[in-house]
């Protein structure tokens, strides 16, 4: 009898806050393989933004800095320049990086600052109780937009990773989504393309995740998978939007070995 | 025999495993409570379970582990034993 | 051996925070400081540090909250409109209890104001200037070798109370030429283990300003708090120009004390006994130092380029039953030794009624 799925050791072993359904676990939990994979616990700083995620200190052994609202990649350029051979990333929710910290974003990818972005989208802001956030769906009900996010008042979601993808400094931008395993493998991989991108010292990498905040959507889980499925997804549509890395990951043979493979 | 373990202690309930798992080998138990105050996910130690992992995959909270008979090589950063 | 150089005010801060072996600016261009960030941006490279132009003063202040929590010794210089954006950066920094160097040449202000010299941020930074309950270190040079010798001594203080440290000057010092005495490099960085190094050999560190646990952020606010006391026993700078008998003592700082000076010289030449008290750290401020001298007077004018803001806490330094009066130039203008000296002669000869004031 072998062990094939455990805890990664850089995820410390304790209850998340999250709520019941949350995905944020998940973005943890990818962090941590990756940063044991590629032996970075030792030399990796994490920047998480304020929100739901600030928390990631409680769960990941790695040295962290808090940020001001909206400008954790600000404080990560400070971070990085200082120690251009450490790992650095930050943890960003949809109102951190895409509201309040959208010009410190643009900048920090324009100029291929090299550090790796992770973006959870839910659409919502989840620690302030369930406000509109920029990636809001259009008439999708928050508790300021009662009646659904009216475009001709609100605007539009805003797309994070086209509008980041374009710019020069940017090695790597995708979406990906969590709500099935299946996506999650996906997620998984286009994780270590943005891992890569940093270590190889290619420039700027951003992911975005779609996720679920089913207590803010005031859906189940399960009614959240599927809300993901059939609105968020046509909304956002998954894809690497740029990857300058070369085609073929140096761990992409690995995959065969996976459990998952099997099926 | 396959299997896995959930560490019921910590589960919320959100029934993604339940929704994974194609042999539905996995219900949530509306007898318990668990100290969250959840009823938690269980595993039915079905002989049919093949070890794919995809409870594991979705699961939020980290609480399954996978174990296979016939041991394919697991990812380096699963830290598997 | 000293080197001896003609010099800018704004360059010789600049050369200061290099021999204080700072390596990290970050800036966003603003009148009247720009010569620091342009100086920086040829020198830092020189010596192997990273001069970074951002996209505002507010990525500005982060990214040295970021490079300050690595470990480094970082700086960002900008004058009033930027370092009111800098405010949420800098109560962050306090509150995560991280060192760095904030130099404001100050502007005319409210709002954009004009960029003539005038001393209206003086509340601003020394009140803290975000939200919550800190403190900056606040060094006020009044010549070019100050702001060479206070932009080296506020880099060692904030590394050595963990707490951010502003440089209030203006345009008149950062413009200005006057020579000055080049220390050798003599950098002495205090081992800062708290840094975010990577967890090699140690466990996992955490820098961060949330407490959210029921009495953490009263137990981290007195913690802070016995941090200003220490400075206030320890830290105090001030010059004092103080006679036997004094019929009046005189308070200012900045560039404003360079002309407190010479109305003190005018009026000294004129038979009149007056001391002068300048504050060179605004915070912490000398206020046992004045309370003293007012004792023996009993008369304190103050002088200020704005409305009267160190007025207040020279109103509460003083010794109980001195008069106080304040002369103020806002908005720009420059109070001439001759208005200075007429307001001595006033206030000397004067009896009770024509102070403001009575403390």
């Amino acid at each position: 009898m072998q062990k094939i799925f455990a805890r990664p050791a850089t995820l410390l072993d304790t209850g998340f806050h999250f709520c019941p359904g949350c995905h944020h676990g998940i973005v943890h939990r990818l962090l941590c393989e990756m940063l044991d994979h590629y032996g970075l616990r030792e030399r990796a700083v994490g920047v998480p933004g304020v929100g739901c995620g600030v928390f990631l200190y409680d769960y990941i052994d790695i040295d962290v800095c808090e940020a001001p609202h909206g400008r954790a990649t600000a404080v990560a350029t400070g971070i990085k320049r200082v120690q251009p051979d450490h790992f650095v990333f930050t943890y960003q929710g949809d109102g951190d990086l895409g509201a309040i910290g959208t010009a410190e974003v643009i900048h920090a990818a324009n100029r291929g600052e090299n550090f790796t972005v992770i973006f959870v989208n839910n659409a919502v802001y989840g620690m302030t109780g369930g406000q509109m956030a920029p990636t809001t769906l259009l008439g999708q009900c928050t508790t300021t937009s009662p009646a659904g996010r009216d475009s001709r008042n609100d605007g539009y979601p805003l797309h994070l990773a086209e509008l980041l993808a374009p710019l020069e400094g940017v090695a790597f931008a995708a979406r990906v989504s969590l709500h099935t395993p299946a996506h999650v493998k996906k997620a998984r991989r286009a994780l270590q393309r943005a891992f890569e991108t940093q270590l190889e010292k290619r420039g700027f990498s951003f992911l975005e995740f779609i996720s679920a905040c089913p207590t803010n959507w005031r859906l189940t889980p399960y009614q959240s998978v599927e809300h993901i499925e059939k609105n968020m997804l046509r909304a956002f549509p998954l894809g690497t939007y740029k990857d300058t890395g070369a085609p073929a990951s140096a761990a992409a043979p690995e995959e065969e070995d996976t459990a998952n493979a099997v099926l | 025999m396959n299997k896995i373990t959930i560490r019921e202690e910590r589960c919320k309930g959100c029934a993604y495993c339940v929704l994974a798992c194609k042999r539905e080998l996995i219900r949530i138990d509306p007898e318990r409570i668990n100290n969250l105050g959840y009823n938690p996910a269980v595993f039915s130690n079905g002989e049919a379970c093949t070890g794919c992992a995809l409870c594991a995959e979705i699961c939020p909270e980290v609480l399954i582990e996978v174990f296979r008979e016939r041991g394919k090589v697991a990812l380096k950063w699963q830290n598997a034993e | 051996m000293a080197k001896r150089r003609m010099m800018r005010g704004s360059i010789a801060l600049a050369e200061g925070a290099i021999t204080a072996g700072c390596r990290y600016y970050f800036g966003y261009p603003i009148t009247p400081q720009n010569e620091i960030s342009e100086h920086l941006s040829s020198r830092l490279p020189e010596v192997g540090g990273v001069f970074l132009q951002a996209e505002s003063e507010i990525a500005s202040i982060n990214m040295m909250l970021g490079a300050a929590a690595a470990g480094a010794r970082a700086m960002t210089s900008s004058s009033g409109p930027g370092i009111s954006l800098m405010q949420e950066g800098l109560s962050y920094m306090a509150g995560s209890e991280l060192p760095g160097l904030v130099v404001n040449i100050t502007r005319l202000g409210p709002g954009l104001g004009g960029i003539a010299a005038c001393q209206g941020d003086y509340w601003q930074a020394t009140r803290g200037g975000g939200h919550g309950d800190y403190r900056l270190i606040v060094l006020a040079p009044n010549s070019v070798q100050e702001m060479h010798d206070l932009a080296i001594r506020a880099l060692h203080l904030a590394d050595q109370y963990r707490n951010p440290a502003m440089i209030l000057a203006d345009a008149i010092l950062g413009q200005m030429m006057e020579p000055v005495n080049l220390e050798p490099p003599l950098v002495e960085i205090p081992p800062k283990p708290w840094a975010l190094t990577g967890a090699r050999g140690r466990k996992a560190q955490l820098i961060k300003s949330l407490y959210l646990a029921d009495g953490e952020m009263e137990k981290h606010n007195w913690k802070m708090y016995a941090k200003y006391q220490r400075l206030q026993e320890a830290e105090v700078m001030v010059e004092e120009d103080l006679e036997e008998q004094m019929d009046l003592l005189l308070v200012s700082f900045g560039s404003c004390s360079r002309m407190v000076n010479s109305a003190v010289a005018l009026a000294r030449s004129r038979g009149y006994r007056v001391g002068h008290i300048r504050p060179i750290t605004l915070f912490p401020f000398p206020s046992r130092e004045i309370r003293e001298a007012s004792r023996r007077v009993g008369k304190v004018l103050t002088v200020e380029m704005n409305t009267g803001q160190m007025w207040e806490d020279v109103r509460l330094a003083v010794h109980p039953g001195t008069l106080c009066r304040l002369l103020a130039r806002p908005g720009g203008a420059i109070p001439a030794p001759k208005e200075i000296f007429e307001e001595i002669e006033k206030f000397v000869r004067a009896g009770d009624h024509f102070a403001e004031n009575i403390c």
